[in-house]
């Protein structure tokens, strides 16, 4: 993989497991063992679906973008949407025991559980999430012994 | 790989053998129509069968507790049988392992029921 490499997908369904698909070809492809693989696209289809969603709400017209970066120490992830924004005091806490049998809210938790990092930014152009994951042990990026 | 659902009858208890992905779209919406058809037709002993699921994300996990919560609510009861070690990490991360009654033989599942 390049050093960064970045996509302009529509807001489809197809764009998630479109994003997923990348998500686990380039973790693969950095050595990232097999669990973290999952983790790594899972938590980008979940980044995907609220970027299609809830922030694009499919309009035709918003893109999603997503690029991955390959930096000495990680994978960082960024998913772009052109939604309204996102109130993240809005989200209620999904293993509160009133919310477990919610159907919904589970995505930013689940990127939060699987990644090392997740910096999710609103602004008036939409909605930014970055998940980064660290490189452990000597495999990812076929360096030994990475810092 | 879709979703893939079949039922049989074991004892008057309904198992839906689960195969492939539950997710966003097809996949979450094929469960819930398998789910409310099964329960319009009276059959409110159910077990999903998720040996051969191989892969769910936060739609899905959203869909298996609306399965749950509609069986119930309609008198029902619904078990988890045979949970792959992701499904079951995830169930275990989100808290809800310990919410949906959780099986890993057929026999004692079906022999749970009410």
């Amino acid at each position: 993989m390049e050093q960064t490499v970045s996509y302009t997908l529509d807001s489809t369904l197809d764009t998630v497991d479109n994003a997923e698909e990348k998500a686990t070809r380039i973790a693969t492809e950095l050595g990232f063992a097999q669990d973290e693989v999952m983790q790594i696209s899972m938590a980008v289809r979940e980044g995907a679906v609220n970027a299609v969603l809830h922030g694009n709400a499919y309009a035709p017209d918003k893109k999603v973008t997503l690029a991955f970066e390959r930096t000495s120490e990680d994978l960082v992830i960024t998913i772009r949407d052109q939604g309204r924004g996102i109130d993240l005091d809005s989200i209620p806490n999904p293993l509160a025991p009133e919310n477990l049998l919610k159907t919904s809210g589970r995505g930013i938790f689940l990127m939060r559980s699987f990644m090392d990092v997740v910096e999710i930014r609103p602004s008036q152009t939409g909605t930014e999430v970055k998940l980064i994951k660290h490189v452990r042990g000597s495999s990812a990026g076929g360096k030994e012994g990475s810092q | 790989m879709s979703m893939k659902l079949s039922t049989r009858q074991v004892d008057g208890v309904t198992i839906v053998d689960c195969s492939g992905r539950i997710t966003l779209g097809e996949g979450s919406v094929t469960l819930r129509d398998t789910v409310r058809d099964l329960l319009a037709k009276g059959n409110k002993k159910i077990v999903l069968n998720l040996a051969e699921v191989n892969y769910i994300d936060s739609s899905g996990i959203g869909e298996l507790v609306s399965a749950f919560t509609t069986t119930k609510n309609q008198g029902g009861e619904l078990k988890l049988l045979h949970l792959t070690k992701k499904v079951h990490d995830l169930l275990q991360i989100t808290k809800l392992y310990t919410v949906f009654d959780v099986k890993d033989d057929e026999a004692a599942a079906v022999k749970g029921f009410k």
